[in-house]
């Protein structure tokens, strides 16, 4: 029995939730430490860029490789006649291929020998030697249009999320999950000491639109709950971004899960059965990209989102409201004899602050969702419980027909 | 929208006439497999780029088009067969051929092509090779075809009066596809008969005064069209003409190609034959002036002189007087398809262009079959494990997604295969990449799609209601996800470089159909199986039991539980 689609059911209620927004801090640090380790090995180490964009020449030739493949084809190599061939890199490639990478090579003169060189010591016909030549400006060309076309897209991007939410704070959001997915994925490359080569580059522009795409969907639900909040009283923009997160969580992970399993076939028919080559190059930056673009649009995206439409003067108006609203009905249900005397506003202004600050780091506990509706003063307890009844009251189409009765699982199996 | 509520039958028979046309069309141009990319079957990819020798360094994309011309007529005398030559970018010339690994053919597509004028010494015919079918896999014209007689064209200065036309029809004729020479015959040493003995040269201005020595003349009686010789500038040549049924003893080069200004084909006035009309700059005119004049003094075949592209010569008209004034006039039996290709062929002498290599790429075979072995693998384990994770998650609905993925599938192989018959699209292992990336983008759309009808039920709607307004709202979404991943597959496409622009392709290709998919079968689909009772009904196994949902019961649906048993239950827990 999957158990995702219950969880997917009480998350969409808001049955259970977590609360992405206020544990924001958290996932901030987190990331801020992977984006750190990213940014130093990129300066520590550097990028490894394949010959496509420094120019060489690549050998490739079908051999049983043992324990002295490399160093005679090294030797090989130096006897071939052709000059300065000390840098050549030689590995093996699984266990039946010997790989042999060098500066660029005159493809009238110096090809040929080198192949006959690799054919013979191997003991196969040049022919059967496959290769790969990048000249020198040729691969100059490429890293240039490799960076017009980052560019481009960025540009192209910005304008897409622009457009579509209409919105300078949800672009901005958009942007930067971006940003944080591909620098996290330029720094596992790094990190691992990868070769970067188009097939690479194409996969990280790939990402670029999945990451973009995984944003939309959850900002989508972001606007559909926000849509008449300014209206109400029922919850802060905070408290609607986080449900729309939670709402769209079983989506999103689904999603992210059927874009990976592929990814996952590319990456090991890549790098099992073929080593090397375009396929892994590929899949691996996609497969790092995907992940972090889920996480990214969940983990930071919304939080980021929440955190500056926060700042603005009408949504402050309304965490106010809410607030005092809050506030009032918790007063009500403690002494409902006494009427509401408290300064209502003065209160609700309060609670706004401690709500944005405090609840950074509070975690919610069963308990907490239990007995929550009693404390107005703290927000992060009260945070979890509102979406609960929040939900029900808000929706009013389906409010006024028959609700299905939403039971706990646990509880409906007897 | 196609698909309303009302007849998802009529959508679904709409999609069925398309895909039955689109395998009719597979049918009719018998095409059944898709065209594979060199890295997937081996072969060799060469990219050459031009640069402009006069120093302004824009190329002239019909320079470059003329270029593309001669590289295809250089790789097609290699006897290859389905070779292609193709442009790419501004400067770019792509040449692919399969299955062959020769470094010769990187020599000969690299090498900046050199038109020269050459007095002629000696003429004799010669018995053209019979085509071996081994050397060529496309049968040549019939040797009979081939012109028989000497000088069947003459050069003359442009005139109103209409020269006498030869009998024979002009070397340069266009269907003819030269007959392959033998790639690994080595270069003899032949011509070395003719450099004398000081190994001086003789350039423009001497050239005239060359005579072959008679060790040269020796050579040239053994010479045969099958032999490589090296083409220098400055000493004699042996050549034939592009048939192989005429060989030459040639001068040095009295003039070079790019002292050529222009070359036109067209039919002068009060004139019914084509003729090819030549223009040469200043330095060229007076050269051509005083070659003709001494030319044309002599006799047979020495008042002619050769057109010698790439050491072979395309036309070797004969002259009858000096001609001045640097304009100059082809006549012969030209049809207006070999006029042409004649005067394109003088015009690339006159084309500023020098080719670099600048990318060479060589699969072998078996690598080519190992990667298009890993490609179909990474493709089935890919769809398994989408559809397991479908059946897993979704129940019964995993049958609306494998069938959408069917149909997908069998749209994208249909467009890869007509795509690879008309224009010539060859799927690479990049192309690959994208078809299974593009597996979880289709599967995700009816993640969407599923997730929004269970979304409704949550809210209450009836599964059939339910069904019509969670398309409307995922719909959307859809539309949007493949936008942006459409987006990115063109400026991929756009900016890409190499094979991996084959990624970029198909990752389009597959959102279209995706789009196509979702709108025309996945959606008629869902509504017609709402109304069944496996679906509808909400039964155990259809993905849309209550459950599963985590609802009570299906709203509006005549629920199979009792509704009875359930209030005391619930007030209970309700307690």
């Amino acid at each position: 029995m999957s158990k995702l689609g219950t969880i997917g059911h009480r998350l969409y209620t808001g049955e259970i939730s977590y609360d992405f927004i206020g544990h924001r801090r958290r996932w901030y640090i987190l990331s801020a430490i992977l984006i750190a380790i990213a940014l130093i090995s990129l300066v520590w180490r550097g990028l490894d860029f394949g010959i496509e964009f420094k120019g060489g020449a690549d050998f490739k030739a079908p051999t049983q490789v043992t324990a002295q493949t490399v160093d005679s084809m090294r030797d090989a190599l130096r006897d071939s006649g052709v000059p300065e061939l000390d840098e050549a890199i030689v590995n093996t490639i699984g266990d039946n291929q010997v790989r042999v990478q060098t500066r660029t090579l005159d493809p009238t003169e110096e090809v040929p020998k080198v192949r006959a060189a690799i054919a013979d010591e191997v003991g196969i016909n040049p022919d059967q030697v496959a290769y790969s030549l990048i000249g020198a400006s040729w691969g100059g060309q490429i890293t240039e249009r490799a960076l017009i076309a980052l560019a481009v897209f960025l540009a192209l991007v910005a304008l897409v999320i622009g457009i579509y939410f209409r919105d300078a704070k949800m672009s901005a959001a958009a942007l930067i999950a971006l940003v944080h997915d591909v620098m996290l994925t330029i720094g596992i490359y790094a990190l691992v000491g990868f070769t970067v080569t188009p097939a690479t580059l194409i996969g990280l522009l790939t990402i670029l639109g999945y990451s973009l795409y995984d944003t939309v969907v959850v900002f989508d639900k972001v606007r559909e709950n926000v849509r008449d909040i300014r209206s109400s009283t029922t919850r802060t923009y905070s408290e609607a971004a986080n449900l729309a997160v939670n709402q769209v969580l079983v989506r999103s992970i689904n999603t992210t899960v059927i874009g990976v399993l592929p990814v996952v076939a590319l990456l090991f028919a890549g790098a099992v059965i073929l080593g090397e080559g375009p396929l892994k190059d590929l899949a691996l930056a996609l497969f790092v990209g995907m992940v972090s673009g889920a996480y990214s649009s969940i983990f930071i995206a919304t939080p980021l989102l929440a955190q500056m439409k926060e700042r603005e003067p009408d949504m402050k108006k309304l965490a106010a409201r809410v607030h005092a609203r809050r506030a009032k009905e918790s007063q009500k249900e403690r002494v409902v004899e006494t009427p509401a005397s408290v300064p209502t506003t003065q209160a609700a202004a309060d609670v706004g602050v401690t709500d944005a600050g405090a609840t950074d780091d509070a975690e919610p506990s069963n308990a907490d969702l239990e007995k929550a509706s009693a404390t107005a003063g703290n927000g992060a307890k009260r945070l979890t419980v509102t979406y609960k009844s929040d939900v029900r009251s808000q929706r009013d189409g389906a409010a006024k027909r028959s609700q299905p009765q939403n039971k706990p699982r646990s509880q409906r199996k007897k | 929208m196609a698909t309303t509520t009302g007849h998802p039958g009529r959508t679904l028979i709409g999609l069925a006439v398309l895909v039955a046309g689109l395998i009719t069309l597979m049918a009719v141009s018998g095409t059944w497999i898709p065209k594979l990319g060199l890295d997937l079957r081996g072969g060799t990819t060469i990219t050459l780029t031009a640069t402009n020798t006069t120093g302004s360094g824009t190329v002239d994309p019909n320079s470059l088009q003329l270029a593309k011309t001669i590289i295809q007529s250089r790789v097609d005398s290699l006897g290859v067969g389905e070779s292609e030559v193709t442009t790419a970018g501004d400067n770019q010339i792509i040449v692919t051929v399969p299955n062959v690994q020769q470094d010769e053919l990187v020599r000969l597509v690299g090498q900046t092509a050199v038109l020269r004028f050459r007095a002629v010494h000696a003429a004799e015919q010669v018995q053209p090779l019979e085509p071996t079918p081994a050397a060529t896999s496309e049968p040549t014209s019939a040797p009979s075809d081939q012109p028989t007689a000497g000088a069947s064209e003459t050069a003359q200065a442009p005139s109103g009066e209409p020269s006498a036309p030869a009998s024979t029809a002009p070397s340069a004729t266009g269907n003819n596809k030269p007959l392959p020479a033998l790639p690994t015959a080595p270069p003899v040493p032949l011509d070395k008969a003719c450099v004398p003995a000081d190994g001086k040269g003789s350039p423009p201005d001497q050239a005239l005064g060359w005579q072959p020595t008679e060790a040269c003349q020796a050579a040239f009686a053994e010479f045969t069209c099958e032999t490589k010789v090296t083409e220098v500038a400055d000493q004699g040549l042996f050549a034939c003409n592009q048939e192989k049924t005429e060989k030459y003893l040639l001068g040095p080069a009295l003039i070079e190609g790019n002292q050529l200004t222009t070359a036109v084909a067209g039919i002068p006035q009060n004139n019914v034959n084509w003729v090819v009309n030549l223009e040469f700059n200043s330095e060229g005119a007076a050269a051509f002036e005083q070659a003709t004049r001494e030319i044309s003094q002599k006799s047979e075949p020495q008042n002619r002189f050769a057109i010698v592209l790439d050491g072979v010569s395309i036309s070797a008209p004969s002259v009858n007087e000096a001609i001045p004034g640097g304009r100059a006039e082809i006549s012969g039996n030209f049809t207006q398809k070999s006029a042409t290709e004649l005067a394109n062929v003088l015009k690339y002498g006159a084309l500023p262009l020098a080719f670099d290599v600048s990318e060479v790429s060589n699969v072998s075979a078996t690598l080519g079959g190992e990667q298009l072995r890993a490609g179909i693998i990474a493709g089935i384990i890919g769809l398994a494990l989408v559809i397991g994770y479908c059946f897993w998650y979704y129940r019964g609905l995993g049958i609306v997604v494998v069938a959408s993925l069917g149909i997908a599938g069998i749209l994208t192989y249909a467009c890869v295969v007509l795509l690879g018959s008309s224009v010539g699209f060859a799927l690479n292992l990049a192309g690959i990449a994208g078809i299974i990336v593009a597996i979880g983008i289709t599967a995700d759309s009816f993640v969407i799609f599923f997730e929004r009808i269970r979304d409704e039920v949550r809210e209450g709607r009836s599964l059939r209601t339910a069904v019509e307004t969670g398309w409307r709202r995922a719909r959307q979404t859809i539309l949007i996800a493949d936008t942006v991943s459409l987006l990115s597959a063109l400026v991929l496409f756009v900016l890409a470089i190499g094979s991996v622009k084959g990624f970029a392709f198909t990752l389009g290709l597959t959102t279209l159909i995706d789009v196509v998919v979702v709108f025309l079968f996945t959606k008629p689909l869902m509504t017609l199986l709402a109304r069944t009772k496996f679906f509808g009904g909400g039964h155990k196994l259809s993905g849309l039991d209550p459950e599963h949902l985590g609802v009570q019961a299906l709203p509006g649906s005549r629920s199979r539980r009792p509704v009875v048993a359930r209030p005391a239950a619930v007030s209970e827990e309700v307690a």
